[in-house]
């Protein structure tokens, strides 16, 4: 079995087929994490490099690790420390990584439409690792497996997406992955973060966390850029908390059994209570560890439709 | 053109006699762990292992083992294997494994197995039941214990239909 196309750009267009064919060809890979040997022969002699244009840690380490556990080897190239900083275009870049002999080329960039474009020039599969304010389709796949994990399936759960949507690739990910897969949506956040045209998407919008998260089986989280602050989106983070923040009493509105996501890197007192992020109800670090099996699962079948 | 093989009397037989053979081998059944091959083995290292527990009135544990991530023909594939559970409750260290196939062929499946296995643990021995060896060997593996050996040419296929997978309980060749 194998993905249709050669690169993963993207959860928007990406067939059910294709999405639970991921998720099963993961779970077969959480089973190797589990083991004392965590490495497989897999993918040995191909080539992966990781091709970075914004900084990251968990994302770059994530598909570093993913790939050296099926015996692939990885570069890494961050942009700040490469001919880039001389003026390369990323065409070139790609190109010159290609032709050391790169089967898959990771790409995160601050331009939405990046990896779309690396793709069609190049024969090397790629796979975007987070594309400007695009999409970050292997954080829409890491939250999926977590979800099916955890409550057993996606078709008809309620799934509040609570922040900074407008400006998330990992929120419009996962709006395509949960509407691919059969959930209904909330998109809970301050009005100019969480436009009306967004409606368009088929999910419903709210503006208030009560009602937002009323029997919400599960409360996706997103990371507030604290940078955006005093440009007009929110008044301050202590506002953002007290109107947005994930607090345990808010918490209370949304289903007794649910779960509480969040990409990463937190920002604790701003998108979430510390006693939150840590309790009984989180599952951030698991997302973590599924990250890790969902690329590898990404890698592994891609490498099908290279060959 | 097909041919039928073995029906269900057969396999039953082959079955209680390979049970026994295993018996025999190992002297009873004290630190032995049956571990099926994904997919085809996986129900008759089961059906051994009721087998072995009706005959010496204790369990055995028993396992399944996905071999794709260890195949020598992933870069090869235009598409890659389905990726199955492995399974094995016990620690394998220090035990007898018996890894248990349907069809025994070219050997490679086995070689992928073994190399599987030592990964996970240290057995004190590895040994092969299959349920039929059809030939045409392409590494030196040898069962341990064989249901039937069957003359084959290479364009044909044997096909183990189970109960278990629906359908009634046959070997075919075509």
């Amino acid at each position: 079995m194998s993905l249709r196309s050669k690169d993963l750009l993207g959860m928007k267009g990406l067939a059910p087929e294709d999405v639970e064919l991921i998720l099963e060809t993961a779970a077969g890979f959480k089973d190797v994490l589990g083991r004392d040997i965590k490495k497989v022969p897999a993918l040995r002699g191909r080539t992966a490099v990781n091709l970075f244009y914004e900084p990251s840690t968990r994302t770059r380490t994530s598909f570093e690790l993913a790939a050296k556990r099926l015996s692939t080897d990885v570069i890494n190239i961050s942009t700040s420390t490469s001919s880039v900083v001389k003026g390369e275009t990323l065409q070139d870049t790609a190109r010159t990584v290609q032709a050391l002999g790169a089967d898959f080329i990771i790409l995160r960039h601050s331009c939405s439409g990046a990896a779309h474009f690396l793709a069609k020039n190049l024969d090397a599969s790629v796979v975007n690792a987070g594309d400007g304010t695009n999409e970050h389709p292997t954080q829409a796949l890491l939250d999926l497996f977590t979800i099916q994990e955890k409550k057993g399936g996606i078709r008809g759960l309620e799934v509040a997406i609570v922040g900074d949507i407008l400006h998330s690739r990992v929120a419009k990910s996962n709006i395509y992955a949960l509407k691919t897969m059969g959930a209904r949506i909330r998109l809970i956040g301050p009005p100019a973060l969480v436009p009306s045209y967004m409606k368009e998407l088929g999910v419903s919008i709210f503006s208030d966390m009560k009602t937002g998260l009323k029997g919400a089986d599960v409360v996706m989280m997103l990371r507030i850029q604290i940078e955006r602050q005093g440009k007009g989106f929110f008044p301050s983070t202590v506002e953002y908390f007290r109107n947005w923040g994930l607090t345990a009493k808010r918490l209370a509105q949304a289903d007794k059994d649910s779960i509480v996501m969040h990409p990463g890197p937190m920002n604790r007192g701003v998108e979430i209570a510390s006693d939150v992020a840590d309790g009984p109800r989180s599952v951030i670090m698991e997302q973590v560890t599924n990250g890790l099996a969902v690329r590898m699962a990404v890698l592994y079948l891609l490498s099908g439709v290279r060959a | 053109m097909s041919k039928e093989l073995l029906d269900k009397t057969d396999i039953d037989r082959i079955i209680t006699r390979m049970a026994h053979e295993i018996i025999e081998r190992n002297k009873g059944i004290v630190s032995l762990c049956l571990v099926g091959i994904q997919r085809g083995g996986v129900h008759i290292a089961k059906r051994l292992s009721s087998m072995l527990e009706t005959i010496e009135g204790k369990s055995i544990p028993v396992g399944t083992l996905d071999i794709a991530l260890y195949r020598d023909d992933i870069n090869v594939r235009k598409e890659q294997p389905v990726v199955r559970r492995t399974k094995i409750d016990c620690d394998i260290d220090n035990k007898r494994v018996v890894l248990v196939d349907d069809v025994l062929y070219t050997g490679r499946s086995i070689r992928a197995a073994m190399d599987a296995i030592m990964d996970l643990g240290r057995p004190s021995a590895v040994q092969l039941a299959v349920l039929v060896d059809r030939g045409h060997r392409e590494l030196p593996i040898k069962a341990d214990f064989v249901g039937k050996n069957v003359p084959t040419s290479k364009d044909e296929t044997v096909k183990v239909q189970l109960e278990e997978e629906g359908g009634e309980d046959k070997v075919v060749l075509e």
